[in-house]
């Protein structure tokens, strides 16, 4: 039971961190497609200024809860995704410092070499995530110790890839809508024409990558024992079709919430269909990575359930202050200000 | 080199790299919410331009910290997967954590600092950095207690073929994790003073913003002085505590080869690991090291000679390093005490202005010998006892730790020196005008 609960929380960490640094990601991905001149790309980086240091702790607390929780998953999931978590890690320390860096030195040569770290260090991140998403809801060729007997090539199968651009296209959603909601005037305007031209794409996409989940994993199979949690799919389904009529309305807020809805109802969708394992073993069933086999002790789950039952509403509220505070709009005002990207 | 090498080389770059701009954090964000502190309770705007400037700089070596302690927590897994599937019951833990209770507390409350000078109210800004001084002076007790379980496992039962939680509340009040605590806490409001200082130093020198930097430079003093006394002395408690717990990393730290009552301490050696002895020993002090050890002369302390070759630590480097570590130790309360008496007479006294502007360094590697002497020493173990560090790496094939190791020891070479040259520019910049 305590092991149920900690996979459930497993995955809405997980699902919180897309929700919240994919915006990050997808406006750093965008600035070169957007980022007509300087002020654009300024009001760009401030967009996410006072949150992305904020969004990205979850990705650490996800990180660590997957130790805290099961440790033989994070030992199997970080030493066999090596190379990849590698490259993440590399790109979101090169999007950390770039957001900070560019606006230290007045000079355009300078700025625009953090431009291209912040857009590698966010496009990186996406595609990553979402190969090694796709990769770990098809299975990961796992030996019966655990060892991943592969490479990188391995993780690159259409699945896999198709995961990654589908991670990549939601983020950037996700970014161009949270830019019109932070953005005024040209930019704004720019930023809303991309979503309507990303939203016929963005169905596609997901209708593709379902059709493959059914082909390539073994995802359905709980849904189809337990056809009531086809609901966990009806979320993001509706929330795909409402997220055109609040764009069409230009009601960015919701719009905003519903791509959040996709994202996360997606990765949940995912996640419950991995249940009971955490990462499957390609090679056989037997040396899935499961919540019976890498769980820790009940006593460590009955603590840092407390810790997190305790704390994670806590976060939630300050977090939530933040967004209210830094809700309003970048203007000119704003970018003039001490401290401003 | 194999992964074992290789894993170590990168474990100790990534941490000692992460450890530059770590200590500056924790001092400086309490020293940058005292300036804020007295700001909004007098009103006076050199305040607000010293809480602004050395903000700044603290904003900057800030980032570095964030961003290359993701790496410390990947790191564990994939690296050392063994050594987390077998500890991560109560390691794991820890992290998981010091990410819920500080991490989210100190960005989501920086983000709204920086950005939030025209926006919050001045008593709720100042609000936003004491929460952040706090939350990253908080994370360091999760992170050093997650280290004690390494130095010192304590609260742990091995069960299922893992050492599992058995008492949490012993985990919590691991007295060598509370030691480590102070010794780091005092070292790095140490070096944060010496930082304050020598920046200040240099612009006093050049005579200007005197008030300004006066005010700053006298802050840092206080700072450095109290907690540069407290670390040595706390340092010497901690030091008869490693002798307890772990006698062979004193043995190193001594390299003392036999076991000896009444324990010399020679003022000059040179360990010869080959041949097991010191190649060198002069001026002894008969029983010194025995009182230093234990409080007494007549109590022995064991030599390196009394565990196999294969469960000592290496001799040299957590020799060399604890020498260091110790001599500026001495040193740095010396310069704080010359500072003092020289407090109201600073502009009339360049060669200490200029000897604290070289003094910069100094604190930033008595720290990481500091910790070379906490890490090397504890070898060849990664949990004190319990596991070896040869067994903890994880099952990974040479080329990717070869690639990763050379690709991030120049990503982090890159970033560190633009990251100095920012620090440099502003620092030598000075505050804005009144």
């Amino acid at each position: 039971m305590l092991e149920t609960i900690w996979f459930l929380l497993w995955g809405v960490l997980w699902a919180v961190y897309f929700v919240l640094d994919g915006y990050d990601l997808g406006i750093g991905t965008l600035v070169p497609f957007l980022g007509k001149s300087d002020t654009d790309r300024r009001v760009m980086f401030n967009a996410m200024g006072p949150f992305w240091d904020g969004n990205e702790v979850w990705l650490i607390t996800a990180g660590g809860v997957t130790f805290a929780a099961f440790p033989k998953a994070y030992a199997v999931m970080f030493s066999g995704l090596y190379t990849p978590l590698m490259l993440l890690l590399f790109a979101l320390i090169v999007r950390g410092v770039s957001l900070e860096f560019r606006h230290q030195v007045d000079s355009p040569a300078w700025r625009k070499v953090w431009d291209w770290g912040a857009t590698i260090g966010s496009f990186v991140p996406a595609l990553l995530l979402g190969v090694a998403f796709a990769n770990i809801f098809m299975g990961l060729p796992l030996d019966e110790n655990g060892v991943f007997q592969g490479n990188l090539l391995t993780l690159l199968n259409p699945y896999g890839l198709a995961g990654g651009v589908l991670f990549v296209l939601l983020f950037v959603m996700h970014g161009a809508l949270w830019l019109t909601i932070k953005s005024e005037g040209d930019l704004h305007q720019r930023a809303a024409k991309l979503t309507r031209k990303l939203w016929p794409v963005l169905v596609a996409l997901i209708g593709v990558f379902v059709v493959l989940t059914a082909i390539y994993t073994n995802l359905l199979s709980n849904y189809l024992l337990n056809p009531l949690m086809l609901v966990l799919l009806v979320i993001p389904v509706l929330a795909l079709v409402l997220l055109r009529q609040q764009i069409g309305k230009e009601q960015w807020w919701t719009a905003w919430g519903l791509s959040a809805a996709i994202i996360a109802g997606l990765t949940l969708f995912g996640v419950v269909g991995l249940y009971p394992a955490l990462l499957p073993s390609s090679i056989s069933p037997d040396y899935s990575i499961t919540i019976t086999n890498a769980a820790s002790s009940t006593l460590t789950l009955s603590i840092m359930l407390g810790v997190t039952l305790v704390f994670i509403p806590i976060v939630a509220a300050y977090q939530f202050w933040l967004y209210r505070t830094f809700a309003h709009k970048v203007t000119e005002k704003e970018l003039a200000q001490d401290g401003a990207y | 080199m194999d992964v074992l090498m290789l894993s170590r080389l990168q474990f100790a770059m990534a941490t000692m790299f992460h450890f530059i701009f770590v200590p500056l954090t924790l001092g400086l964000s309490i020293l940058v919410a005292i300036m804020e502190t007295k700001y909004v309770r007098t009103g006076d705007e050199t305040y607000k331009r010293m809480t602004k400037f050395w903000g700044k700089l603290f904003v900057i070596n800030f980032v570095l910290g964030v961003v290359t302690g993701i790496t410390l927590e990947f790191q564990f897994g994939t690296n050392w997967s063994r050594y987390s599937e077998y500890v991560g019951d109560i390691f794991g833990s820890l992290l998981a954590i010091e990410a819920t209770t500080s991490f989210f507390l100190e960005s989501t409350f920086l983000g709204a600092w920086i950005f939030g000078w025209n926006i919050l109210s001045p008593k709720m800004h100042a609000a936003c950095i004491w929460l952040v001084a706090i939350a990253s002076n908080l994370s360091a007790a999760w992170i050093l207690l997650a280290n004690a379980f390494m130095q010192n496992p304590v609260g742990y039962v091995l069960r299922n073929g893992r050492a599992e939680l058995d008492n949490f509340f012993h985990v919590l009040l691991n007295p060598f994790g509370w030691q480590q605590y102070v010794h780091t806490l005092s070292g790095a409001f140490t070096l944060a003073g010496f930082f304050v200082m020598g920046v200040s130093a240099y612009h006093l020198l050049k005579k200007q913003n005197i008030d300004f930097f006066t005010r700053s430079f006298k802050m840092g003093m206080i700072f450095a002085l109290v907690f540069s006394v407290l670390v040595a002395v706390q340092g010497h408690h901690h030091a008869q505590e490693v002798g307890k717990i772990q006698p062979a990393k004193l043995a190193a730290m001594e390299s003392l080869w036999e076991t000896h009552e009444n324990a010399p301490m020679y003022l000059l050696v040179v360990p010869d690991e080959k041949n097991e002895k010191n190649a060198i020993e002069l001026f002894g002090i008969p029983g010194a090291l025995s009182f230093l050890a234990h409080g007494s002369f007549n109590t022995p302390v064991q030599g390196l000679k009394d565990w196999p070759a294969d469960e000592r630590p290496p001799v040299m480097l957590t020799f060399l390093s604890f020498r260091v570590m110790v001599g500026l130790g001495t040193l740095l309360p010396i310069l704080c005490i010359w500072a003092f008496l020289r407090r109201n007479k600073l502009t009339e006294t360049p060669r200490l202005l200029k000897a604290m502007i070289f003094a910069i360094p100094l604190p930033y590697l008595a720290i990481e010998a500091g910790w070379v002497v906490a890490e090397v020493g504890r070898q060849p173990w990664i949990v004190y006892g319990l596991m070896k560090t040869a067994d903890a790496v994880s099952p990974i094939v040479t080329s990717q730790v070869a690639f990763s190791l050379v690709a991030l020891t120049l990503l982090y070479a890159l970033l560190g020196a633009v990251d100095i040259y920012l620090l440099f520019k502003f620092a030598k910049k000075g505050p804005a005008e009144a």
